[in-house]
């Protein structure tokens, strides 16, 4: 049975109906959460920094005061639009925690005094084999040929899916708006809607500006970050010769966030 | 034939405009949830699922009961249930109904659903999850109205039918299998991490399941001239009776090698959940549900308490209730306990995740009621 143009443009038209019906009645029920707003389409620098493979190293020996610490969280928020929510509905990149909880299972009893009572930076680990991209059911969680996990905020439809699957607590999810909880946007990175899961992305927007992670630059050469497949890079070298820890090692998903002890 | 569900007494219509009153709750307070984002629920950065995964993993179990009386009246011509079994695809239509909503009212982005369809994502279960639901409701529509639809006619069902029905069984065990395989396929989360999950949540589901269903029979035989044949009532008892035994038996199984082995990540779980360690959210729940499983286990185990009206429908209640507690609260919400960095954050549903949630269930019951009032009408006619 051959559909003819009449009935075509009956279905066609009914189904724009629908379309615009569904539209408006999204914008009564939920204002503005039709909206994006717009990545920033980042061309191809030829200053860009590239590599195989993406690695950073925390060195814990130099991470001596809180105040360093303090100062890489900071560049990181705040270039990042990160809003601060207080409560266990918080979003963070980049934090701080205790041994005994960033390593669980490598704690005991005579952990030496150092180790137990410093901070240990967290992060999204960047894995290379990632729970959270495998789960993601629109692909809105996906990892680039250079091992950064990244996150398409415009297609992630708030499943909450990645954040059962990373088994690193790296993950959070607007419960709220986040624009009311920012103290100074930064008109330069985009902000996010709610609803939308985000983490940390390694600074992929400054890489591409030939900028290393802000992290890293305010870290004062407590954090490095280089090619991990390049056996020149000083990711290399330095994990040549100093011992490193890294995250839960045992479940397989291989992070490329090395601690230096 | 549905104009069938347009007829009926007072308190049918009383009934109707009642659940319409719950679902309008239900649905101010999901406009609510809407416009502030998901911040109005109990959920937080280290619990992120609650009350509405649960109740889906719930429901799909529900659903997925359907074949316990399918397969015995069509494998086996076990004759008792054929008056019964449409009853059986449409509480399963219902539930699936239910699955479905609460997977979008738990959504951060609900107008991006389609988003699962635009860029189907075979590696993650999700897709896979979405597939099988919505094949199984599809089925057991288009099975449970042409069968209707025959019996209205006096005729057997044309065989493509059969066919649809012989599939349904296997889809049956995969949509809980598969909803089985989001928890039990991630890393680090040790009380999920087991290869027996889609087992247990299967022989759960055969003992809530059929428990609901008998239950709303036993209801519509007060309001309605439906008889449930005493045998087909005998075989869905002991039908129930074994897979709530195997089920139990499979919480002992989890909860031996957790403690023998002594491994720490596998009994934090438990330690949280029946001691209290680092919270007491769950703890009375997880008791309770000990309580309820083992005396209705009892009540079902014994003859005389199985064949007694009184006490079976007690026992029936009390599975229903250790189900629910098993699969819609303590599964979902003890499996993020504690975090992955230890720390024991605790979550508790809101009142709007409370309404929303009853207003879900107030829809699957609404369209519960217009099916089986259709059901018995057209099988009054026909036996007139
Ligand atoms: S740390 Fe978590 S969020 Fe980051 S890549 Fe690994 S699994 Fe994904
Ligand atoms: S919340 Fe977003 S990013 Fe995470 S799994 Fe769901 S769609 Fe993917």
């Amino acid at each position: 049975m051959a559909i003819n143009r009449r009935t075509f443009l009956k279905a066609a038209g009914l189904t724009t109906l629908a379309g615009v019906a569904g539209h408006a009645a999204m914008e009564l029920l939920a204002p503005g959460a039709l909206e994006a707003s717009g990545a920033p389409k980042v061309g191809e620098y030829p200053e860009a920094l590239t590599a195989k493979r993406w690695a950073m190293l925390i060195d814990t020996e130099k991470f001596t005061t809180a105040q360093v610490y303090q100062k890489c969280i900071d560049a990181c928020h705040v270039l990042h639009n990160v809003p601060h929510i207080p409560g266990d509905q918080e979003i963070k990149w980049l934090w701080t925690d205790s041994f005994k909880h960033v390593f669980p299972d490598q704690q005991h009893a005579l952990v030496p005094e150092r180790i137990k009572n410093q901070p240990f930076m967290a992060l999204c680990n960047h894995c290379d084999n990632p729970p959270c991209v495998r789960v993601c059911p629109t692909k809105a969680t996906f990892k680039r040929d250079d091992g950064i996990v990244m996150m398409d905020m415009h297609r992630c439809i708030g499943c909450r899916y990645c954040m059962a699957g990373c088994p690193y607590g790296a993950r959070s999810f607007n419960f709220w708006d986040p624009r009311p909880f920012i103290e100074n946007i930064d008109p330069y990175y985009p902000t996010r809607m709610k609803g939308v899961v985000e983490k940390c992305t390694f600074c992929e927007d400054r890489l591409a500006k030939g900028q290393l992670p802000a992290c890293v630059e305010a870290s004062e050469g407590a954090l490095i970050f280089g090619d991990l497949a390049n056996e020149d890079s000083e990711v290399r070298r330095v994990l040549r010769e100093r011992y490193s820890l890294r995250r839960k090692p045992s479940l397989g998903t291989d992070p490329h966030v090395f601690y230096l002890i | 034939m549905l104009e069938k569900a347009l007829q009926g007494n007072k308190a049918y219509w009383g009934w109707i405009a009642s659940l319409l009153v719950v679902i309008g709750i239900g649905f101010v307070f999901y406009v609510y949830q809407l416009q502030q984002g998901l911040g109005v629920t109990g959920l937080n950065r280290d619990v992120s699922w609650g009350l509405y995964i649960g109740q889906l993993t719930y429901m799909v179990g529900i659903a997925a009961s359907a074949v316990m009386l399918v397969l015995p009246y069509y494998l086996h011509d076990h004759k008792a249930f054929g008056k019964l079994v449409i009853f059986g695809e449409f509480l399963a239509v219902s539930a699936v109904v239910v699955c479905l909503l609460f997977v979008v009212v738990d959504l951060g982005q609900p107008q991006r659903l389609m988003n699962v369809i635009l860029y189907p994502t075979p590696n993650s279960v999700l897709f896979w999850d979405m597939v099988v639901l919505n094949g199984y409701l599809f089925l057991n529509i288009i099975i449970g109205w042409s069968v209707l639809h025959a019996v209205k006619k006096g005729v057997r069902p044309a065989s493509w039918v059969k066919v649809l029905i012989y599939v349904s069984i296997p889809w049956a065990v995969s949509i809980h299998t598969v909803t089985a395989f989001l928890y039990a396929g991630l890393p680090g989360r040790y009380f999920w991490h087991d290869s027996l999950l889609a087992a247990s949540f299967l022989s759960g589901a055969f003992a809530a399941g059929p428990a609901l269903l008998l239950l709303i029979l036993m209801i519509v035989q007060k309001v309605s001239d439906l008889k449930i044949p005493k045998e087909a009532i005998q075989t869905m008892t002991k039908i129930i009776t074994y897979a709530w035994a195997i089920n139990l038996f499979m919480v002992l199984l989890k909860i031996f090698s957790a403690y023998y082995s002594q491994y720490p990540a596998k009994m934090a779980a438990f330690d949280y959940m029946f001691g209290g360690y680092g919270g007491e959210q769950l703890m009375p729940w997880m008791w309770n549900f000990v309580f309820l499983g083992v005396v209705s286990l009892a009540l079902l185990v014994i003859p005389s308490t199985r064949n007694n009206p009184v006490t079976m429908t007690i026992a029936l209640i009390m599975v229903f209730v250790a189900g629910w507690i098993d699969k819609g609260l303590t599964l979902v919400i003890g499996g993020f306990i504690p975090n992955p960095f230890k720390v024991h954050t605790e979550y508790w549903p809101t009142i709007p995740e409370v309404f929303i949630s009853v207003g879900v269930y107030a829809v699957g019951l609404l369209i519960l009621t217009v099916l089986y009032k259709v059901a018995l009408a057209v099988q009054r006619e026909s036996a007139s």
